[in-house]
């Protein structure tokens, strides 16, 4: 159906279902790469190599995953809140179709060795074009459908999914700023310490604006929903979300601690982390505060389960990163693994449970079901997953502490008491543990695909009509 | 302040980053207007969205705000004592460069004594100290394996320090010598001049010379080439000249690797290679215990006498 009185579920369940999808492929690209650590054999020929293989690693779990996930739940969240279907189908779907190409381009040039070299920003020119003008076509999707609201107020989560779409428009153009030399080749348009400053404000902002706004996003309708309760505080979520929003932009400095990065540019980018603290715990409160009174749905509901423990891993790894910007704990942290562990514990405690809580709660609505096929295997899958992360997390603590330990021992006469291979060889049993952590995550995802695989078979895809608006809203 | 041609620019700094810290609690403050009394519960705003979405008006938790004005007040603290005004704040002027400069002092003071007593000490005596050779290996882990190896024996390209088989000479003055100024080891490319069959002969010969199976037609005639043109850094028999660096070719060593192809490669591309100077970075006296250590590598039944 294709009218307005009815909702546009089609361009939600594709993007749903890809989110899926594409978990799969990044979470299983990120085990291949954590075994070849363990077994350095397993890197075969450059196409296969770890050095191109993880930055696919990333941007298919950070963009093709989480961004899907993002898409779909922004484009259902948004009609719904605003009582109005998306102000265009054929610009709905053509920002599906485009940001799967620019996927799909990703996964075959990152292999190839095509990359523009900067961190979670590697594809190359024509690719970040495309994306460009995909995203822009989001924004008007996204926006257009929200200025043409039957409700006065605009919910909190569309807030988020308004700045994190605003804010990732400015960064992708920004950091993206290219002098091409060749079809598939491109160097920045910024040089030295001036590239690597840009760079991070565009890093950090990635992790601000698309990894925690938009998420809180997701946060703010699936959480009240599932759980059956209001939001806590609305005066809460407005200082955060303004505070969040501002303050995040100041806190790339603290990737480039103790580099040729001026000394003032340091200090404001680790004071401003440590204001980013509050800001974010305001999320974390507003969501697991919303649960009070409700708290024995706990015990049966293991899609809440997935909610809430994302928000518990989100209050800690925003503790454990204003922790990790000061600079005498950087000095040890930085370069080590513990780096890795923390943004594991962002990207898989919160982003990935998030995601995939918001998924089981949305799945089954869009094929005109009450719930997911079988709730069992989402208690199973909760579990596994829990089980991986603290796998994962907790051998990189160990080995990002030992490694930054080790690199900075030195004996009575002053030289250094371990060399680097030292440290390596220390590090290998906690790499095997890491791995066996992701798998642990992979197999949830594995079980997820097959419990939405029979809920779509056994449902309908249907657009759920649009009620009429409540008289005091 | 040197990171800026202008003033202006510090000044423009310093208002914004302020206005920000007010900003911020100005936000704050703005919210907190919802007093609770005790027992009393909040009331949910009168919006409903999709249904049933709604909001509670709880005011901010008590402690949460206690946190944000704790790291914004830490902040001005910190921008007092440290840089990020540009301007003004840096209290106690601190800067990356003089933290770096007295923490090298600090451990100037406490090891130079260490490494100092040894300067009397000749070399090959050095080499024989167990204390001092002990020291000397733990320099070398620290500053030279990332080349020479864990075990000195080198790798493609860099040198292998236990064999007895020197560049540049391996008495301990030269050793010294190399780990001081560095080396700068330079063999022009002859691919242009030569052609690629002159190339091939001179290989040939080479290989002749070195005493392994070859192609005696080549050999034959690359012998003129080498006594005309390459003779004049590894001598005439090819045995290498230590002044300038130029390695026998006679033995069975190769800093490059010995094969037909490899030789090729070298004689048409030529061969740069660099040794760093460490004289200002380590000072003499870790250089002389560590030119002892070098030394006893290639010295070991004499370092054990």
């Amino acid at each position: 159906m294709d009218n307005q009185a009815t909702y546009n579920y089609k361009v939600v369940r594709q993007f749903a279902l890809m989110s899926v999808v594409w978990g799969i492929v990044g979470m299983l690209i990120g085990v291949i790469i954590a075994s070849q650590l363990v077994w350095p054999e397993l890197n075969f020929g450059p196409w296969f190599h770890f050095g191109r293989l993880r930055a696919l690693h990333t941007s298919a779990v950070i963009f093709a995953f989480g961004g899907c996930g993002l898409i779909a739940t922004s484009y259902y969240v948004v009609q719904r809140t605003c009582n109005v279907r998306l102000i265009s189908d054929k610009l709905a779907a053509f920002t599906f179709w485009g940001y799967q190409a620019v996927i799909i381009a990703c996964v075959i040039t990152y292999p190839l060795g095509i990359t523009f070299n900067k961190e979670y920003a590697e594809m190359e020119w024509p690719i970040k074009l495309l994306l460009a003008v995909v995203w822009v076509a989001y924004a008007i999707v996204f926006f257009g459908t929200l200025a043409k609201r039957k409700v006065k107020h605009i919910y909190v989560a569309n807030w988020f999914y308004g700045a994190f779409i605003l804010a990732v428009t400015l960064l992708h153009v920004v950091n993206s700023a290219f002098i091409p030399v060749s079809m598939w080749k491109s160097y920045s348009a910024y040089a030295g310490a001036v590239d690597a400053m840009v760079q991070w404000w565009y890093g950090h902002n990635a992790v601000g604006f698309f990894l925690t706004a938009g998420f809180l996003g997701m946060m703010y309708y699936f959480v009240p929903k599932q759980a059956g309760r209001p939001i806590y505080s609305y005066r809460l979520s407005v200082v955060h979300f303004w505070a969040l929003s501002f303050t995040y932009m100041w806190a790339g400095p603290h990737h480039l601690h103790y580099t040729a990065l001026p000394d003032w540019t340091q200090s404001l980018g680790m004071v401003f982390s440590l204001i980013l603290l509050a800001p974010s715990w305001g999320g974390m409160i507003n969501g697991i505060m919303t649960l009070s009174g409700a708290w024995h749905k706990l015990r049966t509901d293991p899609v809440l389960k997935f909610l809430i423990t994302a928000l518990s891993f989100y209050g800690m790894s925003t503790f454990e990163g204003p922790m990790m910007a000061i600079k005498s704990v950087n000095a040890l942290s930085h370069y080590t693994d513990w780096t890795v562990g923390h943004v594991h514990s962002g990207a898989l405690g919160w982003v990935a449970m998030i995601t995939i809580g918001s998924m089981y709660y949305l799945i089954p609505r869009l094929f005109n079901r009450e719930a997911m096929h079988s709730i069992k295997l989402i208690e199973v899958h909760f579990w596994i997953a829990t089980l991986g992360i603290l796998l994962y997390i907790s051998s990189m603590w160990i080995a990002g502490v030992t490694q930054g330990l080790m690199w900075r021992a030195v004996n009575p006469d002053g030289t250094l008491t371990y060399a680097f291979i030292d440290a390596v060889k220390a590090t290998h049993p906690y790499y095997f543990v890491r791995a066996l952590g992701g798998l642990c995550f992979l197999s949830g995802m594995v079980l997820m695909l097959y419990n939405v695989l029979r809920t779509v078979t056994e449902g309908k895809a249907v657009d759920a009509e649009i009620p009429a608006v409540a008289a005091h809203a | 302040m040197t990171d800026f041609y202008s003033g202006f620019w510090g000044i423009y700094i310093a208002i914004i980053v302020i206005a920000s810290l007010i900003g911020l609690a100005y936000l704050l403050k703005s919210q907190m207007v919802i007093k609770l009394k005790k027992g009393e519960s909040a009331d949910v705003l009168h919006h409903t969205w999709d249904g049933d979405l709604q909001e509670y008006n709880n005011p901010l938790p008590g402690w949460w705000v206690g946190l944000f004005v704790l790291t914004i007040a830490f902040a001005v603290g910190y921008l007092a004592l440290y840089p990020g005004l540009v301007v003004f704040g840096n209290a106690i002027g601190w800067t990356s460069t003089k933290q770096y400069a007295t923490e090298v002092k600090r451990a100037d003071d406490k090891y130079a004594q260490l490494y100092a007593k040894f300067m009397p000490m000749p070399v090959p005596e050095v080499a024989r100290n167990a204390e001092a050779n002990g020291m000397g290996k733990r320099l070398f882990g620290t500053y030279c394996i990332q080349c020479h190896g864990v075990n000195a024996q080198g790798a493609k390209g860099f040198p292998n320090l236990t064999d007895n088989d020197w560049l540049y000479g391996g008495t301990p003055e030269k050793i010294e010598q190399t780990i001081q100024n560095g080396r700068h080891g330079q063999m022009p490319a002859f691919g242009a001049a030569f052609g690629e069959e002159k190339v091939r002969d001179v290989a040939n010969y080479v290989i002749k010379i070195s005493g392994r199976p070859h192609n005696e037609l080549r050999a034959a005639r690359g012998e003129a080439t080498f006594k005309q043109v390459c003779a004049a850094c590894h001598t005439p028999a090819g045995t290498g000249n230590q002044d300038v660096g130029a390695p026998n070719l006679t033995d069975k060593i190769w800093l490059y690797g010995g094969s037909e192809a490899t030789i090729v490669e070298t004689i048409t591309n030529g061969r740069n290679n660099v040794m760093p100077a460490w004289k200002d970075f380590l000072g003499d006296a870790k250089v002389h215990v560590l030119a002892g250590y070098v030394y006893s590598l290639s010295h070991g039944n004499e370092a054990a006498k």
